[in-house]
């Protein structure tokens, strides 16, 4: 990475290099938090660190400028190491205004940079934040931290003053003086955001220039101003060599559906009604209109649902998305799918609730309503990814496993994974494996619930094939036939078939990878968008010398089928969640162990820290 | 026909030759004897060989309820669903599949009560599908608990002492949300309902028919209006598409006429024949005018009421958006959009 010069006559500050470093851009809503933090993921991308990013916004869209509940605030953690998690504490905070630095003070370690924008920190502000006294005239808090107080919003001004822009026009750019200055401090290159700036006001020259200016300001800011003793480097990351963009869940869920689309032909049609946090996958998709992608926006989320279950009776690729609130409303529906067999995909991107709920954070609490959330027996086969980029290769698998097996497969993502990102290293396409569509044809000897022997799937047909005219629904059937049937033995066998052919997608699962010794004290069993957090605390534990491994389930169900030999190769069994214990039930009833949860759900990921410390009690409690 | 492109059986050559018994398929026919539905049935089994599409072209789909039950009795592709949202299936099948004739089949309580939403919508968006909505006035399948349009004041098992809610107009309703084919027939009618049929299947986009249907076990004779002769004579309106409106007995006719934008019953020999509301199917706001009319005080009108042809589909402007996108940026290649935007190279 290239230093910028130093301007003429100014001293070149020393640098310090870092494996790692935690920073959080806090302010308003409307100051632009999550653009900064997003750019300055790209700078750390391009300088070939490690990252994992925690974007942290209120549900309201413009709240009141100034209060607490306004907030919007942007993480990450990025290294020269493997980065697992967007971190547990922060060693910089950027607080735009006091609201911003009431509500995140308390992450901050001890020693810790803080940079706030003085100009903020006015009466009304302080007020709206609670604040009795102005906590910058506080001497403790520059004890503590090592507090930095720059009017950002003035020199944002004055770098503009020449430029026929208003005054409110200026002020929004402040936030790009805060990038140029955290920039600085930790030697990650303005080149992307330079580039960046040129495509988004492409239309408008004048902001092109006035971003521009005021992130070089802030840049320049810091090698100049006297406060800031040096800087940091953190070196790039020792990552598996290729190409490589940065990468969100949602996006990855989409593109992933795009993938499959294309190796099998045939059309998608994706059904979904806005919900907050899934409606980005709707609207990714609507962007692709060439892989001939179909994107409805329903009436509501039962014929979100439902549409797309016509659309599978059609042939094509049916999937819905939507959030827990959303799947509750689509339960019957996917009851439906379950019994005409047909192959849909259901996205459920969790989130804090129960009803509303926090639509804004991150929960792992719908894996029951996953497994057991629907009337009467209604298996489906449930899926999760452990990271932001995993969310690509999940639903490519979603798509061939409900094709294979004629099943409906629902993927739980989670607020933390459809909004996070990571560096991703792109795919070979063709190293995917392939997902066969065989539509039957053939009007000899068929039947519409006639069954593959080894996957139990019954034939697909497209309307439109002579010969194969047949009625299905949601009315128990005769098992081949298909023909209406109420009874007793049959409804019994269908209920079985319907179980096994479930449990037969087991055999698509590779064997388990273990993250540590075969045989130990602690294993740590955990699913979806707490790997990061599970695999650092668990990493920090070996490190320690424990004898501690931790299993990511991507399939929940089916179980991986060598899952129950594994749990008895240790002492313990620890299942961290988000939730108050669903996965941890699961484990239990199905092999009979001992298993104990670690469950905290506040809307925020799980803190490696608190996971540590549960594997160390667990660990202590040996005798 | 123009609604269906690339039909198989038209590509190959104009339409296969069938009969009514080619739509018929091998079940047990389960509705009550003397149920409305038979006539149904009969007159859409019947009405099948005249649309000249190859059968396995045909969708049926339904929701839940007594009417449900008809793509069981259907010899085409049929997919009976869930309580109210065949609407929504089927705007699901024809996104994914465009070229195929789709009808849905729905009662009064399953299209304008758990499914009112999704039967908006579908008609507010034109899309290519015939709805078929029985209406009898009553739940038969739950066993007699009034529905939406039962009348105020219904007793049944739910309301012993009679329903306070009003009920709704389905054609009224379907010309609100917008529907380009509206019309109304009777079961006992079975020419009318035949010629009806016809007429809505054959209709590009959004179709609504309501058939009134009597349900002979929960609420005999609801239509009665319709089915005594000597009521019927005095209040049954055939509307046809330019003729004047005009009922009634041959020895004394009556005539609607416009006062404004109010309706008015003449006697046809008291006013010249230019005074006389001649029908307008393709004006909405006439057919919403008559889809208000009811006996006593005006006569029941039967027939298209509203018909605007030519109207673009909600999936042909999907298909259009699909198509010039493939055309201006080439079909999507996923290995080009994953090295879209920004990238970076390691190692």
């Amino acid at each position: 990475m290239s230093e910028t010069a130093a301007p003429g006559g100014v001293v070149q500050k020393p640098r310090r290099t870092l494996t790692r470093a935690v920073i959080r851009f806090a302010g308003d809503s409307g100051d632009g938090m999550q653009v900064t933090g997003e750019q300055f993921t790209t700078e750390a991308a391009w300088a070939g660190n490690d990252i994992s990013t925690l974007p942290n916004f209120p549900a309201e869209i413009r709240a009141p400028a100034g209060t607490l509940f306004g907030v919007s605030s942007f993480q990450l953690q990025f290294g020269s190491q493997r980065v697992h998690t967007p971190g547990d504490q922060l060693d910089a905070l950027v607080a735009m205004n006091p609201a911003a630095l009431k509500v995140h003070q308390s992450d901050l370690k001890p020693g810790g940079i803080l940079i706030v924008n003085t100009a903020a920190f006015d009466q009304r502000n302080l007020d709206k934040a609670g604040y009795a006294k102005n906590p910058l005239e506080d001497p403790g808090l520059g004890e503590k931290y090592r507090l930095y107080q720059v009017d950002i919003s003035g020199m944002t001004k004055k770098a503009l003053e020449d430029l026929a822009l208003n005054a409110k026009e200026k002020e929004r750019c402040k936030n790009f003086f805060a990038l140029g200055l955290v920039s600085w401090i930790y030697t990650r290159p303005l080149d992307p955001t330079l580039d960046a700036i040129k495509k988004r006001f492409a239309k408008n020259p004048l902001f092109v220039e006035a971003n521009t200016r005021v992130l070089k300001a802030g840049h320049a800011f810091g090698e100049t101003a006297e406060m800031f003793a040096e800087h940091y480097g953190v070196e790039a990351a020792e990552m598996p060599p290729g190409l490589y963009r940065s990468m969100t869940g949602n996006r990855a869920l989409a593109w992933g559906l795009l993938a499959a689309a294309e190796r099998t032909q045939i059309p998608i049609v994706f059904g979904a009604y806005p919900i907050t946090p899934a409606s980005s996958i709707l609207e990714e998709l609507a962007m692709h209109k060439r892989f001939r992608v179909r994107t409805f926006q329903a009436e509501d989320e039962i014929a979100a649902a439902t549409s797309v279950i016509g659309a599978a009776f059609g042939g094509a690729i049916g999937i819905t998305a939507s959030s827990g609130p959303g799947i509750a409303l689509k339960g019957e529906a996917i009851g439906l799918a379950v019994t005409a067999e047909l192959p849909i995909v259901i996205f459920d991107i969790q989130r804090g609730g129960p009803s509303t709920g926090l639509p804004t954070k991150t929960e792992q609490a719908d894996l029951m309503q996953a497994l057991y959330g629907r009337n009467s027996e209604s298996p489906v086969v449930v899926i999760a990814p452990c990271t932001p980029g995993d969310c690509f290769y999940i639903a490519y698998e979603a798509v061939r496993i409900a094709i294979k097996y004629m099943v409906p497969v629902m993927v739980l993502s989670d607020g933390y994974l459809a909004n996070g990102s990571e560096p991703w290293l792109i795919p070979d396409v063709k190293t995917l494996p392939d997902i066969p569509v065989k539509f039957r044809t053939e009007p000899e000897g068929f039947f519409p619930y006639l069954r593959d022997p080894a996957t139990l799937a019954r034939p697909w047909v497209r309307p439109g094939t002579p010969g194969l005219e047949h009625r299905i629904g949601g009315i128990e059937k005769q098992d081949v036939t298909g023909n209406i049937s109420y009874d007793p033995e049959n409804h019994d066998h269908m209920v079985k078939t319907r179980a096994e052919k479930v449990r037969r997608v087991a055999q698509e699962i590779p064997p388990t990878s273990i993250n540590g010794p075969a045989t130990g004290d602690v294993l740590v069993v955990g699913w979806g968008g707490t790997y990061g957090a599970i695999t650092a605390a668990v990493e920090e534990a070996q490190l320690e010398g424990k004898a501690v491994a931790s299993v990511h389930l991507r399939h929940l169900n089916p179980l991986p089928p060598d899952l129950g030999q594994i749990l008895r190769q240790y002492r313990r069994v620890l299942v961290p969640e988000i939730n108050s214990g669903q996965l941890v039930r699961v484990l239990r009833a199905e092999y009979l162990v001992d298993a104990v949860g670690y469950n905290r759900v506040s809307g925020m990921p799980l803190a490696s820290q608190d996971i540590l410390e549960a594997i160390n009690q667990l660990v202590e409690a040996k005798q | 026909m123009s609604t269906v492109t690339g039909v198989p059986g038209a590509a190959q050559g104009g339409a296969p030759k069938y009969t009514k018994k080619d739509f018929e398929s091998d079940q047990d026919v389960r509705w009550c004897p003397g149920c409305g539905d038979y006539a149904i049935l009969s007159a859409m089994q019947k009405t099948m060989p005249d649309l000249g599409i190859p059968r396995e072209d045909i969708v049926f789909i339904s929701g839940i309820g007594c009417s449900s039950r008809f793509p069981y009795y259907m010899n085409t592709y049929g997919f009976h669903t869930i309580h109210g949202r065949a609407p929504a299936v089927a705007t699901g099948l024809k996104l994914a599949r465009p070229e195929l004739k789709v009808f849905v089949v729905t009662g009064d309580g399953d299209g304008l009560s758990i499914g009112g939403n999704h039967l908006l919508h579908v008609l507010r968006r034109n899309v290519d599908v015939t709805v078929l909505l029985f209406n009898n006035r009553i739940y038969g399948l739950t066993k007699g608990q009034y529905s939406p349009t039962s009348e105020l004041g219904k007793v049944t098992k739910s309301t012993p002492m009679g329903s306070a809610d009003r009920p709704v107009s389905p054609c009224s309703f379907a010309l609100g949300a917008g529907a380009t084919f509206v019309a109304r027939t009777v079961d006992r009618n079975i020419a009318h309902m035949e010629e009806t049929l016809k007429r809505a299947a054959q209709h590009k986009g959004a179709a609504f028919v309501e058939i009134l249907q009597n349900c002979n076990v929960y609420n005999d004779l609801a239509w009665n209006v319709l089915y005594d002769r000597e009521s019927k004579v005095l209040h049954e309106l055939k509307v046809q598409h330019g003729k004047p409106l005009v009922f009634g007995p041959v020895d004394d006719r009556r005539g609607l006429v416009l006062d404004g934008v109010k309706p008015k019953v003449v006697k046809v020999k008291d006013v010249p024949e230019s005074a006389l509301w001649v029908h307008d199917e393709t004006d909405r706001a006439t057919a919403l005018v008559l889809a208000h009319l009811w006996a006593p005080d005006y006569p029941i009108p039967l027939g298209v009421l509203a018909a605007n042809a030519g109207e673009t589909t909600y999936e042909e402007i999907l298909i259009q958006q699909e198509q010039k996108s493939i055309s201006e940026r080439g079909p999507g290649d996923i290995a080009k959009l994953l090295v879209s935007g920004e990238t970076w190279k390691i190692g």
